[in-house]
Protein backbone atom coordinates (compact mmCIF):
# COMPACT_ATOMS: atom_id res chain seq x y z
CA UNK A 1 0.00 0.00 0.00
CA UNK A 2 1.22 3.44 -0.97
CA UNK A 3 1.91 5.97 1.78
CA UNK A 4 -0.17 9.15 1.49
CA UNK A 5 1.44 12.54 1.10
CA UNK A 6 0.44 15.30 3.55
CA UNK A 7 -1.86 16.78 0.94
CA UNK A 8 -3.66 13.50 0.31
CA UNK A 9 -3.98 12.80 4.01
CA UNK A 10 -5.34 16.29 4.67
CA UNK A 11 -7.92 15.96 1.92
CA UNK A 12 -9.11 12.68 3.38
CA UNK A 13 -9.27 14.15 6.88
CA UNK A 14 -11.52 16.87 5.47
CA UNK A 15 -13.66 14.34 3.60
CA UNK A 16 -13.96 12.13 6.68
CA UNK A 17 -16.27 14.83 8.07
CA UNK A 18 -18.58 14.55 5.05
CA UNK A 19 -18.59 10.88 4.13
CA UNK A 20 -17.49 7.55 5.54
CA UNK A 21 -13.99 6.69 4.37
CA UNK A 22 -13.27 3.20 3.05
CA UNK A 23 -11.23 0.95 5.35
CA UNK A 24 -8.28 1.35 3.00
CA UNK A 25 -8.48 5.15 3.23
CA UNK A 26 -8.91 5.05 6.99
CA UNK A 27 -5.90 2.80 7.40
CA UNK A 28 -3.83 4.95 5.06
CA UNK A 29 -4.70 8.12 6.99
CA UNK A 30 -3.92 6.45 10.31
CA UNK A 31 -0.54 5.29 9.06
CA UNK A 32 0.26 8.77 7.82
CA UNK A 33 -0.79 10.42 11.08
CA UNK A 34 1.41 8.00 13.02
CA UNK A 35 4.48 9.64 11.52
CA UNK A 36 3.26 13.16 10.82
CA UNK A 37 2.78 15.74 13.57
CA UNK A 38 1.54 18.46 11.23
CA UNK A 39 -1.34 16.39 9.85
CA UNK A 40 -2.14 15.03 13.31
CA UNK A 41 -2.56 18.59 14.52
CA UNK A 42 -4.69 19.40 11.49
CA UNK A 43 -6.99 16.45 12.26
CA UNK A 44 -7.29 17.58 15.89
CA UNK A 45 -8.10 21.12 14.79
CA UNK A 46 -10.89 19.85 12.54
CA UNK A 47 -12.42 17.84 15.38
CA UNK A 48 -12.22 20.83 17.67
CA UNK A 49 -13.77 23.10 15.04
CA UNK A 50 -16.75 20.77 14.73
CA UNK A 51 -17.25 20.64 18.50
CA UNK A 52 -16.96 24.41 18.82
CA UNK A 53 -19.36 25.18 15.98
CA UNK A 54 -21.97 22.69 17.22
CA UNK A 55 -21.79 24.17 20.71
CA UNK A 56 -21.99 27.66 19.22
CA UNK A 57 -25.06 26.73 17.15
CA UNK A 58 -26.68 25.26 20.27
CA UNK A 59 -26.37 28.60 22.02
CA UNK A 60 -28.46 30.17 19.25
CA UNK A 61 -25.97 33.01 19.25
CA UNK A 62 -27.03 34.05 22.72
CA UNK A 63 -23.41 34.67 23.67
CA UNK A 64 -23.29 37.54 21.22
CA UNK A 65 -25.50 39.87 23.30
CA UNK A 66 -26.79 41.42 20.11
CA UNK A 67 -30.34 42.73 20.20
CA UNK A 68 -32.86 43.94 17.67
CA UNK A 69 -32.26 47.58 16.89
CA UNK A 70 -35.11 49.75 18.29
CA UNK A 71 -36.24 51.01 14.85
CA UNK A 72 -36.44 47.43 13.56
CA UNK A 73 -38.39 46.41 16.64
CA UNK A 74 -40.87 49.22 16.07
CA UNK A 75 -41.22 48.26 12.43
CA UNK A 76 -41.97 44.66 13.37
CA UNK A 77 -44.39 45.71 16.11
CA UNK A 78 -46.21 47.85 13.59
CA UNK A 79 -46.41 45.02 11.04
CA UNK A 80 -47.76 42.63 13.65
CA UNK A 81 -50.39 45.09 14.83
CA UNK A 82 -51.53 45.79 11.29
CA UNK A 83 -51.83 42.08 10.69
CA UNK A 84 -53.86 41.53 13.86
CA UNK A 85 -56.19 44.43 13.12
CA UNK A 86 -57.06 42.85 9.82
CA UNK A 87 -58.32 39.72 11.54
CA UNK B 1 -65.08 21.78 23.22
CA UNK B 2 -64.24 20.86 19.68
CA UNK B 3 -60.70 22.19 20.07
CA UNK B 4 -57.80 19.81 19.88
CA UNK B 5 -56.81 18.97 23.40
CA UNK B 6 -53.41 20.48 24.15
CA UNK B 7 -50.90 19.19 26.61
CA UNK B 8 -48.77 21.20 28.97
CA UNK B 9 -47.55 24.49 27.65
CA UNK B 10 -49.84 27.20 26.38
CA UNK B 11 -48.88 30.16 24.28
CA UNK B 12 -48.68 33.60 25.76
CA UNK B 13 -50.45 36.53 24.14
CA UNK B 14 -48.95 37.34 20.71
CA UNK B 15 -48.51 40.98 21.73
CA UNK B 16 -45.66 40.06 24.01
CA UNK B 17 -43.85 37.63 21.68
CA UNK B 18 -41.75 40.39 20.21
CA UNK B 19 -40.55 41.58 23.61
CA UNK B 20 -40.10 38.08 24.99
CA UNK B 21 -38.42 36.37 22.06
CA UNK B 22 -37.55 39.05 19.49
CA UNK B 23 -33.90 39.38 20.50
CA UNK B 24 -33.34 35.64 20.70
CA UNK B 25 -34.89 35.09 17.27
CA UNK B 26 -32.84 37.93 15.89
CA UNK B 27 -29.59 36.50 17.28
CA UNK B 28 -30.41 33.08 15.90
CA UNK B 29 -30.88 34.46 12.39
CA UNK B 30 -28.19 37.12 12.57
CA UNK B 31 -25.67 34.61 13.65
CA UNK B 32 -26.35 32.29 10.76
CA UNK B 33 -26.73 34.90 8.04
CA UNK B 34 -24.21 37.67 8.69
CA UNK B 35 -26.81 40.15 7.57
CA UNK B 36 -28.61 42.30 10.12
CA UNK B 37 -31.35 43.65 7.82
CA UNK B 38 -32.19 40.20 6.54
CA UNK B 39 -32.25 38.81 10.07
CA UNK B 40 -34.75 41.52 11.05
CA UNK B 41 -36.96 40.62 8.08
CA UNK B 42 -36.90 36.96 9.04
CA UNK B 43 -37.93 37.77 12.61
CA UNK B 44 -40.91 39.68 11.26
CA UNK B 45 -41.87 36.88 8.86
CA UNK B 46 -41.54 34.36 11.65
CA UNK B 47 -43.79 36.25 14.04
CA UNK B 48 -46.39 36.82 11.32
CA UNK B 49 -46.33 33.14 10.44
CA UNK B 50 -46.61 32.29 14.14
CA UNK B 51 -49.70 34.49 14.47
CA UNK B 52 -51.34 32.51 11.71
CA UNK B 53 -50.22 29.17 13.06
CA UNK B 54 -51.17 29.73 16.72
CA UNK B 55 -53.94 27.19 16.46
CA UNK B 56 -51.56 24.42 15.50
CA UNK B 57 -49.30 24.86 18.52
CA UNK B 58 -49.46 21.48 20.22
CA UNK B 59 -47.90 22.46 23.51
CA UNK B 60 -45.23 19.83 23.24
CA UNK B 61 -42.38 22.34 23.18
CA UNK B 62 -41.80 25.70 24.77
CA UNK B 63 -42.98 28.80 23.01
CA UNK B 64 -39.37 29.76 22.28
CA UNK B 65 -38.57 26.40 20.69
CA UNK B 66 -41.73 26.58 18.62
CA UNK B 67 -40.82 30.04 17.30
CA UNK B 68 -37.22 28.99 16.59
CA UNK B 69 -38.59 26.05 14.61
CA UNK B 70 -40.62 28.41 12.42
CA UNK B 71 -37.61 30.68 11.99
CA UNK B 72 -35.45 27.74 11.01
CA UNK B 73 -37.82 26.86 8.17
CA UNK B 74 -37.88 30.48 7.02
CA UNK B 75 -34.11 30.50 7.04
CA UNK B 76 -33.78 27.33 4.98
CA UNK B 77 -36.39 28.69 2.55
CA UNK B 78 -34.38 31.84 2.20
CA UNK B 79 -31.14 29.98 1.52
CA UNK B 80 -32.93 27.82 -1.02
CA UNK B 81 -34.15 30.88 -2.91
CA UNK B 82 -30.88 32.79 -2.90
CA UNK B 83 -28.81 29.77 -3.81
CA UNK B 84 -30.91 28.72 -6.76
CA UNK B 85 -28.67 30.46 -9.31
CA UNK B 86 -25.43 29.43 -7.78
CA UNK B 87 -23.01 27.59 -9.96
CA UNK B 88 -19.79 26.67 -8.29
CA UNK B 89 -16.57 26.01 -10.07
CA UNK B 90 -16.28 22.43 -8.96
CA UNK B 91 -13.15 20.60 -9.84
CA UNK B 92 -10.08 21.34 -7.89
CA UNK B 93 -9.71 22.34 -4.30
CA UNK B 94 -7.41 25.28 -4.94
CA UNK B 95 -7.54 26.35 -1.33
CA UNK B 96 -6.22 22.97 -0.32
CA UNK B 97 -3.59 22.96 -3.05
CA UNK B 98 -2.31 26.33 -1.90
CA UNK B 99 -1.38 24.93 1.51
CA UNK B 100 1.15 22.51 0.10
CA UNK B 101 4.41 22.81 -1.73
CA UNK B 102 4.34 20.82 -4.95
CA UNK B 103 8.08 20.96 -5.31
CA UNK B 104 8.73 19.05 -2.10
CA UNK B 105 6.35 16.12 -2.43
CA UNK B 106 3.36 18.09 -1.16
CA UNK B 107 4.65 19.02 2.25
CA UNK B 108 2.92 21.74 4.29
CA UNK B 109 4.11 25.21 3.38
CA UNK B 110 3.33 26.35 6.88
CA UNK B 111 2.25 23.47 9.12
CA UNK B 112 -0.67 23.87 11.53
CA UNK B 113 0.66 25.03 14.87
CA UNK B 114 0.13 23.49 18.30
CA UNK B 115 -3.09 24.80 19.86
CA UNK B 116 -2.83 25.34 23.55
CA UNK B 117 -5.66 23.72 25.52
CA UNK B 118 -8.59 24.01 23.09
CA UNK B 119 -11.22 22.73 25.58
CA UNK B 120 -10.45 25.71 27.83
CA UNK B 121 -11.27 28.06 24.94
CA UNK B 122 -14.84 26.76 24.92
CA UNK B 123 -15.32 28.14 28.42
CA UNK B 124 -14.29 31.66 27.50
CA UNK B 125 -16.71 34.28 26.27
CA UNK B 126 -14.06 36.01 24.22
CA UNK B 127 -13.48 32.83 22.23
CA UNK B 128 -17.08 32.80 21.00
CA UNK B 129 -16.71 36.38 19.83
CA UNK B 130 -13.62 35.39 17.82
CA UNK B 131 -15.41 32.38 16.32
CA UNK B 132 -18.35 34.59 15.45
CA UNK B 133 -16.04 37.06 13.68
CA UNK B 134 -14.38 34.22 11.81
CA UNK B 135 -17.78 32.92 10.65
CA UNK B 136 -18.79 36.42 9.54
CA UNK B 137 -15.63 36.69 7.48
CA UNK B 138 -16.51 33.65 5.34
CA UNK B 139 -17.54 34.36 1.75
CA UNK B 140 -21.35 34.22 1.45
CA UNK B 141 -21.55 30.95 -0.43
CA UNK B 142 -19.26 29.09 1.95
CA UNK B 143 -21.11 30.53 4.91
CA UNK B 144 -24.48 29.35 3.54
CA UNK B 145 -23.32 25.79 3.02
CA UNK B 146 -21.49 25.72 6.32
CA UNK B 147 -24.57 27.01 8.13
CA UNK B 148 -26.84 24.38 6.61
CA UNK B 149 -24.50 21.47 7.22
CA UNK B 150 -22.75 22.28 10.47
CA UNK B 151 -25.32 24.38 12.30
CA UNK B 152 -28.68 23.16 11.04
CA UNK B 153 -27.28 19.66 10.84
CA UNK B 154 -28.35 18.87 7.28
CA UNK B 155 -26.18 16.21 5.71
CA UNK B 156 -24.38 16.82 2.43
CA UNK B 157 -27.10 15.42 0.20
CA UNK B 158 -29.88 17.34 1.99
CA UNK B 159 -27.88 20.53 1.62
CA UNK B 160 -27.53 19.77 -2.09
CA UNK B 161 -31.29 19.56 -2.45
CA UNK B 162 -31.75 22.87 -0.70
CA UNK B 163 -29.01 24.60 -2.64
CA UNK B 164 -29.44 22.81 -5.93
CA UNK B 165 -25.79 21.94 -6.30
CA UNK B 166 -23.92 18.65 -6.54
CA UNK B 167 -22.36 16.81 -3.62
CA UNK B 168 -18.87 17.61 -4.87
CA UNK B 169 -19.71 21.29 -4.84
CA UNK B 170 -21.00 21.13 -1.33
CA UNK B 171 -17.85 19.34 -0.20
CA UNK B 172 -15.54 21.79 -1.90
CA UNK B 173 -17.36 24.70 -0.25
CA UNK B 174 -17.35 23.00 3.13
CA UNK B 175 -13.65 22.24 2.87
CA UNK B 176 -12.86 25.83 1.98
CA UNK B 177 -14.93 27.06 4.89
CA UNK B 178 -13.24 24.67 7.33
CA UNK B 179 -9.75 25.59 6.13
CA UNK B 180 -10.51 29.27 6.51
CA UNK B 181 -12.05 28.88 9.92
CA UNK B 182 -9.08 26.82 11.12
CA UNK B 183 -6.68 29.47 9.96
CA UNK B 184 -8.79 32.26 11.39
CA UNK B 185 -8.97 30.63 14.84
CA UNK B 186 -5.26 29.93 14.74
CA UNK B 187 -4.38 33.53 13.88
CA UNK B 188 -6.92 35.30 16.05
CA UNK B 189 -7.14 33.06 19.06
CA UNK B 190 -4.56 30.33 19.52
CA UNK B 191 -1.54 32.22 18.19
CA UNK B 192 -2.85 35.63 18.97
CA UNK B 193 -0.28 37.74 20.75
CA UNK B 194 2.42 35.12 20.34
CA UNK B 195 4.20 37.18 17.72
CA UNK B 196 5.22 35.83 14.34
Amino acid sequence: MRIYTCKEATRLVLESHDRGLSWRERLGVRLHLLFCNACTRFAQHMRFLRTAVRRFAGQHGDASQETLAPPAKERIRHALRKHQDKR
Amino acid sequence: MGKTPTTGIRLSRPEIWLDEHGDALYRYARFRLNDAALAEDLVQETLLAALQAQGSFAGRSTERTWLIGILKNKLIDHLRKTCREITVDTGSDEDLDALFDNASRDHWRSPPSVWDNPPAALEQKQFWAVLSDCLSALPARQAQVFTLCEMEGLDGSEACKVLGVTTTNVWVLLHRARLRLRECLENHWFNHGKGA
